[in-house]
């Protein structure tokens, strides 16, 4: 087994005054793997990600990002949001280079480093044009790229293609699988779409009624690499109606 | 541009004929002058008027104006730093708003004489508003989402404020200094109206007591020029900081 990079343990978390989101939580993430949390929305998968990356503190209980359990785990993950959030005011380099640029990296050293990275994300030639000038896909390429920056090797992502149209999301996919497996990074994906979650992941966690113990682990039955026509294999479609029925609530995983 | 302000241009136009029109019936040229009058004796007076009076008045809108930015800027920012200092001030500044600025006009004239500063003061303080308020709203503005995702790469309070908040706040500082140019000439006219010795408000003031219609108006078409001027800049300037708002 490879080491865990991402850990929750007994961790307890609720939204000041309201009704605990987890309680006593528990997850391994290990190094390398793809790994998908579903849920209906407003589950509080999301609050996940918040605790992770430290914009939100755990009541109770530890959260290990790579081994060790730090006070402040701001900057230690990459996080790549729903919406793009590029800054408008920033060109396509410029945005890409935040990460590089709270580093302290100078700017010179920092275009270098990019450059041969913009072309592998496709982006070469809109360095200096501005988020508004390009299409979502394009958008959602440069945020990711972004957090790829971040240098950390654990990559959180919350629904980044859900703005997509179908087509465009398909090959975003793809398009991340082969980034995943050639940048050796361990990414936890957010998702309300199953195909999505089938489609990518080692594993998928559902996330149900809170307060939530621990996540319910499918591991999905396909070699990698993937292709959109494997998703027809009966084990796979039998999978995605017991993950559909369980999302409705009427759960029989158990 | 012509397709574009063609129909405002058109509408002037008909006005202008219609006040010259109007004017010619009422033939009382030395309160109610044509625009014809107004233009000879602006050519007339354009020496009198371009370098005695506009240098004074120019310096007091541009000060007033500078004042104001310095001022307002920083008390901006210190209320988007400090919650403390936002409810202590952002009331009061609001609520300043219901004294009548320009009738206090004469206690400044009283406080600072009749050199540049009582009329500075009062530019300062009917252009405060617009710059503060607007800044303030701007520094405010910027996206939660933006600031948290700084903080996930592990950015500083520093650095969100000069890499998120400032930018977000300038489209909306610009704005207020648009509003803010278009009052700093009206407030330099109307502190100089109150005591001045010299200056296009001034100015226009003094040919009313002489009965001198076309030369009351003279000085406040130079007043609109720079007004209009001044409005020009601040839009050059604001297209040229954000080129990146032209694309939308």
């Amino acid at each position: 087994m490879r080491e865990a990079v991402l850990e929750f343990r007994d961790v307890s978390f609720s939204y000041s005054g309201k009704k605990p989101i987890l309680d006593q939580f528990h997850l391994t993430v290990h190094d390398r793997e793809f790994v998908t949390i579903i849920g209906a929305s407003g589950s509080g998968k999301s609050t996940l990600f918040r605790l992770i990356t430290g914009l939100e503190q755990e009541e109770a209980g530890t959260i290990r990002l790579n081994g060790e359990a730090v006070q402040s785990r701001h900057g230690r993950t990459g996080y790549m949001p729903q919406q793009d959030l590029l800054m408008p005011w920033r060109t396509v380099l410029q945005n890409a280079a935040v990460p590089l640029e709270l580093a302290g990296m100078k700017k010179k050293e920092a275009v270098e480093k990019m450059t041969p990275l913009l072309t592998e994300f496709g982006l070469s030639g809109t360095e200096h044009k501005y988020p508004s000038e390009l299409s979502g896909g394009m958008r959602q390429r440069v945020s990711f790229l972004r957090s790829i920056l971040t240098g950390s090797n654990i990559l959180l992502l919350d629904e980044p293609f859900s703005a997509l149209d179908a087509i465009t999301r398909l090959s975003m996919q793809e398009w991340l699988l082969d980034q995943w497996e050639k940048r050796e990074k361990t990414i936890l994906f957010i998702t309300h779409d199953v195909n999505e979650a089938l489609f990518l992941s080692d594993r998928i966690f559902v996330f149900q009624d809170t307060p939530v113990q621990s996540l319910q682990e499918v591991v999905v039955p396909l070699e990698r690499p993937r292709t959109l026509r494997a998703m027809n294999d009966p084990a796979v479609l039998e999978m995605k109606d017991r993950l559909i029925d369980q999302l409705r609530g009427r759960g029989t995983v158990r | 541009m012509m397709k574009k302000y063609g129909p405002a241009a058109l509408i002037v136009l008909f006005l202008f004929g219609l006040w010259e029109l109007v004017s010619r019936i009422i033939n009382l040229p030395f309160i109610f002058p044509p625009p014809s009058g107004v233009a000879v004796r602006f050519w007339e007076l354009k020496e009198t008027l371009v370098l005695d009076h506009l240098p004074s008045t120019l310096a007091i809108i541009l000060l007033g104006l500078a004042i104001s930015i310095v001022l307002g800027v920083s008390l901006a920012v210190w209320m988007v730093m400090s919650e403390t200092a936002e409810r202590a001030f952002y009331p009061l500044v609001i609520s300043s708003q219901m004294i009548p600025t320009i009738a206090l006009a004469p206690i400044f004239i009283m406080f600072f004489g009749y050199g540049i500063w009582s009329k500075v003061v009062v530019t300062v303080l009917i252009t405060f508003f617009p710059i503060t308020v607007n800044t303030f709203d701007g520094l405010k503005s910027s996206s939660r989402e933006l600031r948290e995702l700084m903080l996930t790469m592990g950015g500083t309070k520093k650095d969100i404020f000069f890499k998120v908040q400032v930018p977000s706040a300038k489209p909306h500082f610009f704005s207020g200094l648009k509003v803010a140019v278009t009052l700093s000439v009206i407030g330099a006219a109307i502190g100089e109206w109150l005591g001045a010795q010299s200056g296009l408000g001034y100015f226009s003031r003094r040919m009313m007591t002489q009965f001198d219609g076309a030369a009351v108006f003279a000085p406040i078409v130079l007043l609109s020029v720079v007004g209009i001027a001044l409005f020009l800049i601040v839009k050059i300037m604001e297209s040229k900081s954000m080129k990146w708002r032209k694309l939308k």
